[in-house]
């Protein structure tokens, strides 16, 4: 069932156009990935979501009803939004308590039962987003909107992140998850859409957009004798093959090793120093969204 | 909403320096100038008064004048700045409660440092108490409205926090000067202390409420209608992000 219905969304800022007809669905229970270059029209879209702006054309429906009228069953932790610096930790837990009905206190779960005390502009990085997510879940929200939560952080603080995103979900929660980290969309996503100028150019689960790629297996290896690099390139699974030295690179779909392994095995060539390679959701990232120039804008 | 309250207050007080100088040091300076000989002994420049006792009303206006120009601009604006007031826009609580909430706070703030002058005031160096009290309160009232809504009108059109907080140093200069808190006001010349007595927050309704008798109407209109007009053109101006 879908929890939240997005159809044929539109969005401008005077001339610029952020979002143009953007429609996905996301089902209850699901990581819903939200990727794409910065400036790709995500941050507008999520906050389309959650109430915080109103389109300017097409419908988003969220639990069936418009976003504003079910704000509280939305928990949203935005980027770019902050505490007071001198507010503490258990005062921010215990003022948005009381916004809502029948608060949760997420903070002893969320790693923050010993920093109750600590200013929020004391709180280090992995903290304050602790905090935030903490704030964004003491609702008993039915969805969590999450934008860029993890920006900013150190790795380990970013895998505690994700083990807590997992925690959440574990506990009912639908999760929509705007990020620019392939790695971070391949961990925890279920379905993740790729944004590129305001538009949705590809959404499919993480291992189903990179599976699109052509190419998505390379294996390497150096013959042990002599073999004919015609014999590899008439294999349906090879796409295509090069020489570096020595090594031999071949790259083809998901069944290429078993293939590969085969024809040597057939030709009595053992293959030293094999390697295989998956390519990631990185590379499909930067296939659908045309580029890192685009990326790093 | 009283939640809000709460937390705001404690957050006033945590900030000692700025809360400490809002309450106390109207009655610091009070304690330090009457510590001069000459300045309590009665003058005829003053009516016969010390000079302490014309300085009421003043010090009355710089606490006016620093709470709503110096604290609350630069709090709603660093709020507005650092994306607190779209945080809370994400949830079921409007941010014009933190708003509201600012306000109670800072207008608590401002009784209590009147309060606390008028006892050092008393008890310290016999000054008056306020020879009409219902006038004064309305004074203080009045007064603290229109400067607190001057405050949020620079708070509202600032588009930075630094640019909220210089240009309501500006306001805050001038105002004090009209109200007479650099000078006396007897030593200004009379235009300038006609021009004080309609300036936020009113330091001659202020001056007449503690000294003489009922301070005069039209003076006490005039500060409610700044804060009408400045409250509006806040509200109608005022970005949440």
């Amino acid at each position: 069932m879908a929890i939240i219905e997005v159809r044929g969304l539109g969005k401008r800022y005077g001339p610029r156009v952020a979002v143009d007809a953007v429609s996905f669905e996301v089902a209850e229970g699901e990581i819903f990935g939200v990727l794409g270059p910065n400036g790709a029209g995500k941050t507008t879209t999520v906050e389309c979501v959650a109430g915080l702006r109103t389109p300017d054309s097409g419908s988003v429906t969220v639990l069936g009803r418009a976003p504003g009228d079910v704000r509280a069953a939305i928990g949203v932790q935005l980027q770019a939004s902050a505490l007071p610096e001198r507010m503490r930790v258990r005062e921010a837990l215990e003022l948005f308590s009381s916004f809502y009905p029948s608060p949760v206190d997420w903070s002893e779960r969320l790693g923050l039962g010993g920093h109750l005390r600590s200013e929020f502009g004391q709180l280090s990085g992995g903290l304050k987003q602790r905090l935030s997510i903490a704030l964004a879940l003491v609702g008993s929200p039915r969805i969590a909107i999450l934008d860029e939560l993890t920006t900013g952080l150190d790795p380990q603080a970013r895998r505690d992140t994700w083990s807590v995103i997992e925690e959440v979900r574990a506990a009912g929660v639908t999760i929509v998850l705007v990020t620019h980290f392939m790695e971070e969309a391949e961990r925890l996503c279920d379905r993740v859409a790729v944004f590129r100028d305001g538009r949705i150019v590809a959404l499919d689960s993480p291992s189903a957009l990179v599976s699109r790629v052509d190419g998505a297996t390379r294996v390497r290896f150096v013959p042990s004798g002599s073999l004919d690099v015609a014999l590899l390139e008439a294999l349906p699974e090879v796409t295509s093959v090069s020489l570096l030295g020595e090594q031999v690179v071949v790259s083809g779909s998901e069944d290429l090793l078993h293939a590969v392994t085969s024809l040597l095995a057939r030709r009595s060539v053992v293959a030293r120093q094999l390697r295989v390679d998956q390519v990631s959701l990185d590379d499909a990232y930067v296939e659908l969204t045309g580029g890192r120039d685009v990326e790093d804008r | 909403m009283w939640k809000i309250v709460e937390v705001e207050a404690r957050l006033f007080l945590r900030d000692r320096l700025n809360s400490l100088f809002a309450i106390v040091f109207p009655s610091v300076l009070l304690l330090v100038l009457g510590a001069v000989p000459t300045l309590r002994t009665p003058d005829p420049n003053f009516g016969g008064l010390r000079f302490i006792d014309s300085y009421m009303s003043a010090l009355v206006v710089f606490t006016l004048v620093f709470i709503g120009l110096q604290r609350l601009p630069a709090v709603v604006a660093t709020y507005r700045e650092t994306g607190v007031l779209r945080r809370l826009s994400t949830t079921p609580m409007h941010p014009a409660r933190l708003l509201v909430g600012q306000l109670v706070v800072n207008f608590a703030a401002t009784i209590l440092s009147v309060l606390l002058l008028t006892v050092v005031g008393y008890v310290v160096f016999g000054v008056d108490l306020p020879h009409h009290p219902l006038g004064l309160a309305c004074a203080v009232v009045l007064g603290g409205a229109s400067t607190f809504a001057l405050g949020l009108v620079i708070a509202a059109l600032a588009p930075t926090a630094r640019a909220a907080g210089g240009v309501a140093t500006v306001v805050f200069m001038l105002l004090m000067f009209f109200g007479g808190v650099y000078l006396p006001r007897f030593m200004l010349p009379s235009v300038i202390q006609t021009i004080g007595s309609y300036t936020p927050p009113g330091v001659e309704a202020l001056q007449q409420a503690w000294l003489g008798s009922a301070p005069d109407w039209r003076h006490l209109a005039i500060m409610g209608l700044v804060g009408l007009v400045a409250g509006t053109v806040a509200a109608k101006t005022f970005r949440w992000e």
